[in-house]
């Protein structure tokens, strides 16, 4: 049988592809990963016998929220420019747009849509890990959806013209 | 979106293409959207959504772990904790009295040093508890919205780096924290809020002896299990339910234990 720090280990790839797309940035996904890798390694005896997995995306997401608020508080100066470069030819644009099309998500919608469709967690799991009852996390995903769509199908220009 | 009279509800639609709709519904499904092409070409741009997401993100699985990653550098990191709860909260149960509320009262001015100065300030911290814990406008000062602010200022005004812990995988919020006098300076006191509204508190403050054991205390429906670690005291009260609170302890435990390590 697989020991406890085993199950952690065959999950950190997975950890990190939803670390990534959750905060669209490799340095800050592997530091999410790695604080959550610590503070579940350190808190074993608080594991419950739900499945090792679940538990380590609940923890890597409450920790994405907290470092979410910590960022609220402090006022940042990001470039408009840097981030917002023309979209290149080819197979790279559409994944820019999927990008910059997660980034508009109210947080809750963006784990609860990546948990599903990067994850494969089932909605119960996705209940757990977010604390809330299924319907709210249908709701979630929903909403998540249709402003993925309407994003892509031409908010973006109204939004280009800010700049 | 999709009528409330439709046969096919939109919740299906999402399970239906995430893979969770129950094999008897797949076919009925399908064969309204077949009838249905506006619905048909919402989900079909659901579906682009997904396949979009994981051909963006779905080879980051897929490359090396990075060495700082690597379980055995991890586990490194976590380092051996300095004591096994289990054993301090072996020896709390052998020495698990409970007392009056009265006892701390009298002992007031006595060295925090000695035992019974220990006692005293977890029965001034769990009368704190009882105190604060039934206010409803106005529990603490700082609330826990304001983590950085209050971190600051309450480490300032004990003289040690408050780490305050993160107990949101227990379902415990934090709600705020203020301070207070303790019986050999200020002390800071946390409270978190679990969903139904049950309340957790820490109190904590430099301690004149630098470890103790973990002892447990129990008066008119409040507990505490109280420690020195790293010469700073920490008393985590809440309702009297000691398997619940000895959870909540254990993980504030391992926080501050971690950082402790961090520091050294």
């Amino acid at each position: 049988m697989a020991t406890f720090a085993q199950k952690v280990e065959a999950t950190i790839p997975a950890l990190r592809r939803y670390a990534r797309a959750l905060t669209r940035d490799a340095d800050t996904a592997d530091d999410l990963v790695q604080d959550t890798l610590v503070r579940a390694l350190r808190s074993e005896h608080l594991f419950q016998g739900e499945e090792v997995r679940s538990w380590l995306y609940t923890i890597l997401t409450n920790l994405n929220r907290n470092r979410l608020r910590s960022l609220a508080r402090r006022p940042t100066l990001t470039s408009i420019e840097d981030n917002d470069a023309p979209d290149l030819a080819g197979p790279e644009a559409g994944g820019r747009d999927i990008e910059r099309a997660l980034a508009t998500l109210a947080e809750d919608q963006r784990n609860a849509l990546l948990l599903v469709v990067l994850e494969g967690l089932s909605y119960r799991e996705i209940a757990e890990v977010q604390g809330v009852p299924i319907g709210t996390v249908m709701s979630r995903l929903a909403r998540a959806r249709v402003q993925i769509k309407s994003y892509l199908d031409g908010e973006r220009p109204a939004l280009r013209r800010v700049k | 979106m999709i009528d409330r009279m439709s046969p096919v509800s939109e919740d299906e639609l999402h399970a239906f293409i995430d893979g969770q709709l129950p094999a008897d519904r797949r076919e009925a499904v399908a064969s309204w959207l077949a009838e249905n092409p506006e619905q048909a070409a919402m989900v079909a741009a659901w579906r682009a959504q997904a396949e979009g997401l994981r051909a963006r993100y779905g080879a980051v699985a897929d490359e090396p772990v990075p060495e700082r990653l690597k379980i055995e550098n991890v586990l490194r990191l976590t380092g051996a904790p300095k004591r096994s709860w289990i054993a301090m909260a072996v020896a709390a149960s052998v020495a698990a009295f409970a007392i009056g509320g009265g006892i701390g009262w009298f002992a007031r001015g006595a060295s925090a040093a000695a035992p019974s100065g220990f006692d005293m300030l977890a029965s001034e911290a769990l009368d704190a508890y009882k105190l604060y814990v039934v206010e409803v406008r106005h529990p603490v000062e700082v609330p826990g919205s304001e983590l950085a602010h209050m971190t600051q200022w309450l480490s300032k005004r004990l003289g040690y780096d408050q780490r305050i812990p993160d107990l949101q995988a227990m379902g415990l919020k934090l709600v705020g924290g203020r301070l207070l006098p303790g019986p050999t300076g200020a002390a800071a006191f946390y409270m978190y809020e679990g969903p139904s509204g049950e309340r957790f508190t820490i109190y904590c403050a430099k301690s004149g002896v630098t470890q103790t054991a973990l002892r447990y205390k129990e008066a008119n429906q409040a507990a505490a299990f109280y420690w020195v670690d790293d010469k700073v005291a920490y008393v985590v009260s809440g309702p009297a339910d000691r398997d619940k609170l000895e959870k909540v302890s254990k993980a504030i435990y391992d926080q501050v234990d971690k950082a402790a390590v961090k520091r050294s």
